[in-house]
């Protein structure tokens, strides 16, 4: 992405509200990125369309699975200078608790990071950091060489 | 069709002849993301999921976000364990494992097929794949377990998902 080449070449980190506008997908879902400190925080908005069960109402576990994911790759464009989204390998995602109707949050850390390949671990949850209703896990596929900014 | 040779998943039976169209409604995330119910069987399910630029993961190549397949592939797994249980439950997704083959192609629909091969007293098991038509070349594939009998009330362990 433009936005992406831009900051790498001026050395700089991408525009974090730009970049989730950059992403249809994530703005879809209406997913909002807070910066605080270097701590990336996101956040996923309650509406009654991500609901997926509408008796308890519980949020989608797919949906939970797509915010974490998209968490990841955006803690990784901003750690990691590439031009370029990472390409996901594999994921793997164990639900804790029902997802709520209120803001759920996410944080991502990377835990391994390579040549080529990265692992990034991600949890969620809602009112209690220490109450994740997710942890998530998963694999990107870095196409350029990665260089820490 | 009398009740005892009546082999149609409990599903169906329960949500009557206009069960597929209404399976989506009664999800709202399902019909948010446009889902189409293409096959109901026992223990399996296929769901179809037309292409849409609002989905775009990754915007110079016109991809799909991963999550949407997650997204898909988490809720026609669930959907197969619907057809596999005898009694109608409420159950949730415990833990999902995708292995992401190659990029869905953008314009295409993607289907999203599942099979609940074995359920026991409290779990069932589920392996899924999404795909362009072909399930010999897929997308993505899935390994999903689904936890049986849960509680239908928030409390401090997985909610129910479906039922």
């Amino acid at each position: 992405m433009d936005r992406l080449q831009h900051a790498k070449e001026r050395g700089e980190k991408p525009d974090l509200d730009g970049l989730m506008q950059d992403i249809p997908y994530a703005r879809f879902l209406q997913i909002g990125a807070e910066l605080k400190g270097h701590e990336l925080t996101m956040v996923l908005p309650f509406r009654d369309e991500i609901v997926g069960n509408p008796r308890l109402p519980a949020i989608h576990g797919g949906v939970i699975g797509a915010f974490l994911e998209v968490t990841a790759t955006v803690q990784l464009v901003w750690e990691v200078a590439d031009i370029k989204l990472p390409k996901p390998i594999d994921m793997n995602i164990a639900f804790l608790r029902s997802g709520r109707p209120q803001p759920t949050y996410a944080r991502a850390t990377i835990t391994k990071q390579g040549r080529r390949i990265v692992q990034v671990s991600a949890d969620a949850w809602q009112e209690e950091r220490n109450k994740p209703i997710a942890t998530w896990q998963g694999h990107f596929l870095t196409k350029s060489e990665i260089a820490t900014v | 069709m009398s009740d005892d040779k009546d082999t149609r998943p409990p599903l169906i039976k329960s949500l009557g002849p206009d069960a597929l169209n209404r399976y989506v409604d009664k999800v709202p995330h399902a019909a948010a993301l446009g889902l189409e119910v293409t096959l109901i069987a026992h223990r399996e399910a296929e769901l179809r999921m037309p292409y849409r630029e609002d989905l775009i993961g990754y915007p110079e190549t016109r991809v799909v976000a991963g999550g949407v397949i997650t997204t898909l592939l988490d809720n026609v797994a669930g959907l197969s364990v619907a057809c596999a249980i005898e009694e109608l439950v409420p159950f949730a997704t415990l833990d999902l494992r995708i292995d992401y083959m190659r990029p869905a192609v953008p314009d295409e629909a993607i289907c999203g097929y599942a099979h609940c091969f074995k359920v026991t007293e409290n779990i069932a098991f589920v392996r899924g794949l999404a795909h362009h038509g072909d399930r010999t070349d897929p997308i993505a594939t899935a390994t999903a377990t689904f936890m049986l009998n849960t509680k239908t009330q928030h409390s401090g362990g997985a909610g129910a998902k479906a039922g």
